[in-house]
């Protein structure tokens, strides 16, 4: 029972983790129709912005994660300005090339400048080992990482349902050409959700270094993963992805702890009869476009 | 091309053998005698323009995006390897067939999956069978060899009467002859009605569909067929290099297939040709610059074709021979 409960809490920490990385990837794709497969290269970017910050500047972790979501969001808006705004009416399959040229540079630029081999960031220590409630081990820095994570998805939420630019990303996504003719700015919003995503995704990046690891494949490795919850969860809400990270965490950290041999099959075995059953997605509305 | 000529016509024309591709296949011949001492690269050329020509099948002609086409392309090399380890089939032609037929088989179970939905939802699960199987051979590492690989791979004499030999000589004409005779059945089978067939499918699927055409069991068909060509690429990887590891499944070889196919483009057969000799020479200048990051300029490659646009890339590339083209059409025509 206390087994069960512990890869649950594990579960769900990894899946907010999930979450805060790839809801970026979730509005791009529901935003444009953007496949944006380098997705990952931004959060990759924030979590070695991190570990320079920390154990190479000596900043406090705590101060080095929001300015590995800055750093990761800038580096967003200028490829959204420079480079992803021309692709946006290209069809899918330039967009996946283009993208997939941007995860090689990015492996091989991290790989030269950092190196190949694995970097852990150096955690202050009251976030490391873990305490007991009621018999349940309670890891201080996943219980970190659901706080962290529960706070910005609640915030995102409340920004998506309750601000005026929520209602603008709302109303871009579900149609663009009457959103702009409404008079909102649409690649103006597109450019700062792209931006915040990105930022996200760095934050994310930055998060999980400890529990995903970080080297300079981290893009190629969790590409799918990014994919499977955008793609399971639907990208017109944020509900959806945010349950499909949480099912998706849950089900590899028991898939692991269970049956070990089969190791990450179960996930794409789940992701791929989930496609064929609903293929818009688990929580994504039927027949959009 | 005047109003007067049919549809049937112009594709009639279009099917028939041209100067440029006799042309292109003595070139092919002649690298046998010129390359003498680069047979090991001519080998991958040939190999990959066979998977690359696979992609083309299902891209070029049916419109179907794959971002997993590795899948098949391991399938045909384990099998191959499997069959030559345990000695089941240790005729390297029949076990070419087999390997081929085990990928189409995985082809025909998958193809049903991959017809559905978006071209999102292609890539998702074309990249998730791919990154599937990687799994399941990392997993089942007594019958594949997991990380390590077949180990001990010894491929029989071709036909009993030609071996492998360590410059790989043999292998090259064997890889050569294989293309050959594949890129003919598949020249034959674009070219015909059904061919034409997948072409309204890809312009357009509800026209298609309305005329009459049976679009899913023909995407089907298509996709079997393609898986077919990987798996026998696949096995040829197997066979002349005595490798299988897991890096055949890799996600890597997927998108730099549909490198290659768009270096070359994709929907007239020779793309995928060209695409291979290309990629593999500017890979090979790369890794002479860069040794260990090669990748980086692979992926800036792919960046600036996108960038550039590919109709325009291909437009910049034909601007020269076509000029000679029209230059040497005008003169011929003042002569006379």
């Amino acid at each position: 029972m206390t087994a069960l409960l512990t890869i649950l809490f594990d579960g769900v920490a990894y899946g907010m983790l999930l979450f805060v990385l790839s809801c970026g990837l979730a509005v791009t794709l529901g935003l444009m129709n953007f496949v944006n497969l380098a997705h990952g290269a931004f959060a990759m970017a924030g979590g070695y912005i991190c570990a320079v910050l920390v154990n190479q500047s000596g900043v406090p972790f705590f101060v080095a994660l929001p300015m590995a979501f800055i750093a990761s969001a800038l580096i967003g808006l200028v490829m959204e300005q420079t480079l992803y705004k021309h692709l946006y009416h290209r069809n899918p399959l330039d967009q996946v090339l283009f993208t997939i040229g941007l995860v090689f540079m990015a492996v091989t630029v991290v790989d030269y400048i950092m190196g190949s081999s694995q970097i852990f960031i150096h955690l202050p220590a009251m976030l490391e080992g873990q305490f007991n409630i009621f018999g349940i081990g309670v890891g201080r820095y996943r219980l970190m990482i659901i706080v962290i994570c529960g706070l910005l998805t609640l915030g995102i939420q409340l920004t998506l349902a309750n601000t005026r630019f929520g209602s603008r990303l709302r109303a871009a996504v579900d149609d663009p050409r009457a959103a702009s003719g409404l008079g909102i700015n649409v690649p103006q919003v597109f450019a700062l959700t792209f931006a915040f995503g990105s930022g996200l995704a760095g934050l994310g990046g930055a998060l999980g270094a400890e529990i995903l690891g970080l080297d300079p494949y981290f893009p190629l490795k969790f590409m799918i993963y990014f994919l499977i919850v955008v793609t399971v969860g639907g990208s017109q809400t944020i509900t959806g992805p945010f349950l499909a990270s949480l099912l998706l965490g849950v089900a590899d950290v028991a898939g692991k702890y269970y049956v070990p041999k089969l190791g990450a099959f179960v996930i794409y075995t789940v992701m791929i009869v989930i496609l064929i059953w609903r293929p818009n997605g688990l929580f994504g509305r039927v027949a959009q476009r | 091309m005047s109003a007067d000529h049919g549809v049937g016509e112009v594709s009639l024309r279009r099917a028939r053998w041209g100067h440029g591709e006799t042309a292109f296949w003595l070139i092919a011949i002649a690298a046998i005698f010129v390359f003498s001492d680069r047979y090991l690269i001519l080998t991958e050329m040939a190999w990959l323009g066979l998977f690359a020509l696979s992609l083309d099948l299902i891209l070029g002609y049916a419109g179907i995006v794959s971002l997993g086409h590795a899948a098949f392309f391991g399938v045909g090399a384990y099998a191959a390897g499997l069959l030559a380890v345990h000695g089941i089939v240790k005729e390297p032609i029949l076990a070419l067939v087999v390997a081929g037929c085990a990928a189409m088989v995985l082809g025909f179970a998958t193809s049903f999956l991959v017809i559905r939905g978006s071209e999102l939802s292609q890539l998702m699960v074309t990249l998730g069978i791919a990154l599937l199987l990687r799994e399941l051979a990392n997993k089942f590492s007594d019958i594949t060899g997991g990380f390590d690989g077949l180990q001990g791979i010894v491929i029989d004499p071709i036909l009993g009467l030609f071996s492998f030999d360590i410059f790989g000589k043999v292998g090259f004409i064997y890889c050569l002859v294989v293309l050959f005779v594949l890129f003919l059945l598949a020249r034959l089978i674009v070219h015909s009605p059904f061919g034409l067939s997948l072409r309204a499918i890809r312009n357009n699927p509800l026209r298609a569909a309305a005329i009459g055409i049976p679009v899913n069991r023909r995407l089907i068909a298509i996709y079997t067929l393609s898986a077919f060509y990987a798996g026998i690429a696949g096995a040829l990887f197997t066979q002349t290099t005595a490798l299988a590891s897991l890096d055949v499944f890799s996600f890597e070889r997927s998108a730099d297939l549909l490198l290659v196919l768009v270096i070359g483009g994709a929907g007239y057969l020779y793309g995928g040709l060209i695409g291979a000799v290309v990629f593999r020479v500017l890979q090979d200048m790369f890794s002479s610059w860069t040794p260990q990051f090669w990748q980086f300029w692979i992926g800036l490659v792919l960046v600036l074709i996108v960038l550039i646009g590919r109709e325009r890339m291909y437009r910049g590339v034909m601007w020269l021979p076509r000029l000679a083209m029209r230059r040497m059409t005008s003169l011929s025509r003042s002569a006379s």
